[in-house]
């Protein structure tokens, strides 16, 4: 009960900022999203806007369909074999199911940070510098600055600064973690997907991801899906609940955390069950 | 609840009841760990007395024979009585590495190749059905191999080749070769199925390509156990003694001409294993010399091997 109200004196306060939500322009129009695996109907009726330059949160409860969501949106989840889809996903006007749009272009603009951090067993310079290079960028001047400039951008270059050419296995689990936000920054994305990025952190890790997660959404537009409904709550501008695989209510983050229209979303987030 | 209370009861009781009658099986405790140990000793005993009496006869020979002479001389000779003998390991050891060479310009690339394929393109079920057939490949004995390199790739090789020889270096290195790839294949694909998936993921991310994620990822991730894998295949060709026994002829030389006949050390001791030489002979000490030279050969690549794999083992 505590942590709810808490959640609310939050969201409140910045009430003001989430006006234009509603008028951002969209990366990603999703409709009529369906996805099987196997007999397993893991997606319905997906039906979701994604704004540009904000924060989209997606909560719900494990095996709800969030990371399976969210792993449609650059295609990794064609990776299990069994997978099937129906519908359309449209980024930046081109549906990127259309075989003319190549899965490596897709995902040199939309990004991905994973729930595990996973750096490269290389240094922490050619962990950052491997995705310009596999995109033909050999300049050694070009690929130091990039390096610096994503470093500074996921606010670990003080950190790592001294050290670039040790092993990325070296640092700790929350910097593993923000070399790899700074790996995926490297190429420019345009979208960040972020799958429970703070789940295997500590709490201040997870604070510094969350607070670059805010830094972050001025330049980039970022998908997060987490568990944690406090993290929701805190960091993003606008919230979708998933359940069984559809999307249950999807509106600004402050009205569905103080005054969600479906009982089961009240449900989820005061407790109830989850 | 009742039943299940009998049940446990009567289980308890069951293995109360057993209890009693194990006290023999306290003997079994006491002595199968014994019977273990005396097995372990066999085989390292057996071991020490091949190594020492590898070491006994070959310093017999080095008594005949000057060491200098052993490892400058460049010719091998010994069957010309005597006084006239050659004893120059460089002739024998240069046709053992032109067919590992040879060899290992088969194996490495093919070997390799197969595995990146069947640890990142290849299917569960695909991979399931070829595995086992790689494994039957590495089991057939050499002999076969042997025949196939005389009877089959030298005539084929002919074709192209007319100067070939019947007896030559090039065909049983190129079989010596087929016969190493599946133990790379096999080999390199373990290491390259043990890198963790979320490493691929990462590289696919962003936006890698498949093949990058192999060339680029995976097999650096997974190099120390291709590495062994190339090393331990070089052992096994340093070592393989019946394909070049029959396909690549008995004639030493240092001069290396892939067409011509050579004879490696392992063939050489085949021949006077034979019974070309008499007990007490040069000739029959000087195959104990060229033992430990092999021993040695294979004894460096094996601790390389470790070395690597254990040198770079941390790497995730």
């Amino acid at each position: 009960m505590m942590e709810v109200t808490i959640n609310h004196k939050n969201v409140k306060k910045e009430n003001v900022k989430k006006e234009n939500v509603q008028d951002a322009p969209a990366a990603f129009k999703v409709n009529n999203l369906n996805l099987w695996y196997g007999q397993d109907h893991a997606l319905k009726d997906i039906k979701f806007d994604i704004p540009e330059k904000q924060v989209t949160a997606i909560i719900g409860p494990s095996g709800c369909g969030k990371s399976t969501f969210i792993k449609t949106l650059n295609r990794m989840v064609e990776m299990v074999p069994i997978v099937r889809m129906s519908g359309e996903i449209i980024y930046r006007d081109r549906n990127i199911f259309d075989s003319k749009y190549s899965v490596e272009e897709l995902r040199t603009q939309v990004g991905m940070v994973f729930q595990k951090p996973n750096p490269f067993p290389k240094s922490i310079y050619e962990n950052i510098a491997y995705g310009p290079k596999i995109h033909g960028i050999k300049n050694k001047k070009v690929l130091d600055e990039v390096v610096e400039k994503s470093l500074r951008g996921a606010a670990i270059w003080d950190e790592v600064k001294d050290r670039l050419h040790e092993n990325a296995f070296g640092l700790s689990g929350g910097q593993q973690q923000r070399i790899c936000i700074a790996r995926c920054l490297a190429i420019e994305p345009d979208v960040i997907l972020m799958d429970e990025p703070t789940s295997a952190l500590d709490p201040i890790s997870t604070l510094k991801v969350e607070e670059l997660v805010q830094e972050l959404k001025k330049e980039y537009s970022i998908v997060i899906v987490t568990h944690n409904m406090q993290q929701a709550a805190r960091i993003s501008d606008r919230t979708a609940f998933f359940l069984n695989g559809e999307v249950v209510e999807y509106t600004d983050t402050s009205t569905l955390f103080s005054n969600p229209s479906d009982k089961r979303t009240e449900d989820y987030i005061t407790g109830r069950f989850g | 609840m009742d039943g299940n209370r009998n049940n446990s009861s009567s289980i308890r009781q069951m293995i109360k009841d057993n209890k009693s009658k194990r006290s023999r099986s306290a003997l079994t405790e006491k002595t199968m760990p014994k019977l273990f140990l005396a097995c372990a000793i066999i085989s390292i005993l057996t071991t020490v007395g091949i190594v020492f009496t590898l070491l006994a006869e070959t310093f017999t020979f080095f008594e005949r024979v000057s060491i200098v002479e052993f490892v400058t001389n460049k010719h091998w000779f010994p069957f010309t009585g005597e006084e006239h003998a050659d004893y120059g390991i460089i002739a024998l050891v240069a046709g053992t590495l032109t067919v590992t060479a040879i060899a290992m310009a088969v194996a490495i690339p093919v070997g390799l190749a197969a595995a990146i394929y069947l640890s990142e393109y290849a299917s569960a079920k695909t991979r399931k059905i070829i595995k086992p057939i790689l494994e039957v490949l590495a089991g057939v004995p050499t002999i076969v191999y042997g025949f196939f390199a005389l009877t089959f790739v030298t005539p084929l090789l002919k074709e192209f080749i007319p100067t070939l020889k019947i007896f030559n270096a090039l065909s049983p290195g190129i079989v010596v070769g087929i016969m190493i790839i599946p133990m790379i294949a096999s080999l390199s694909e373990d290491a390259m199925n043990a890198v963790p998936n979320s490493m691929r993921e990462g590289a696919l991310a962003l936006g890698a390509t498949k093949f990058e994620v192999a060339i680029k990822v995976v097999l650096p991730a997974a190099l120390s156990g291709v590495i062994a894998s190339f090393v331990l295949g070089i052992s096994r060709a340093i070592g393989e003694t019946m394909i070049v026994t029959i396909a690549g002829g008995s004639r030493p030389t240092s001069d290396i001409n892939v067409t011509e006949s050579i004879q490696t050390m392992t063939a050489y001791i085949v021949q006077v294993s034979q019974g070309d030489a008499g007990f007490g002979t040069t000739i029959y000490y000087s195959i104990y010399a060229v033992g430990m030279t092999l021993f040695l050969f294979t004894l460096i690549m094996n601790l390389l091997a470790q070395f690597i794999s254990r040198r770079f083992r941390e790497e995730y």
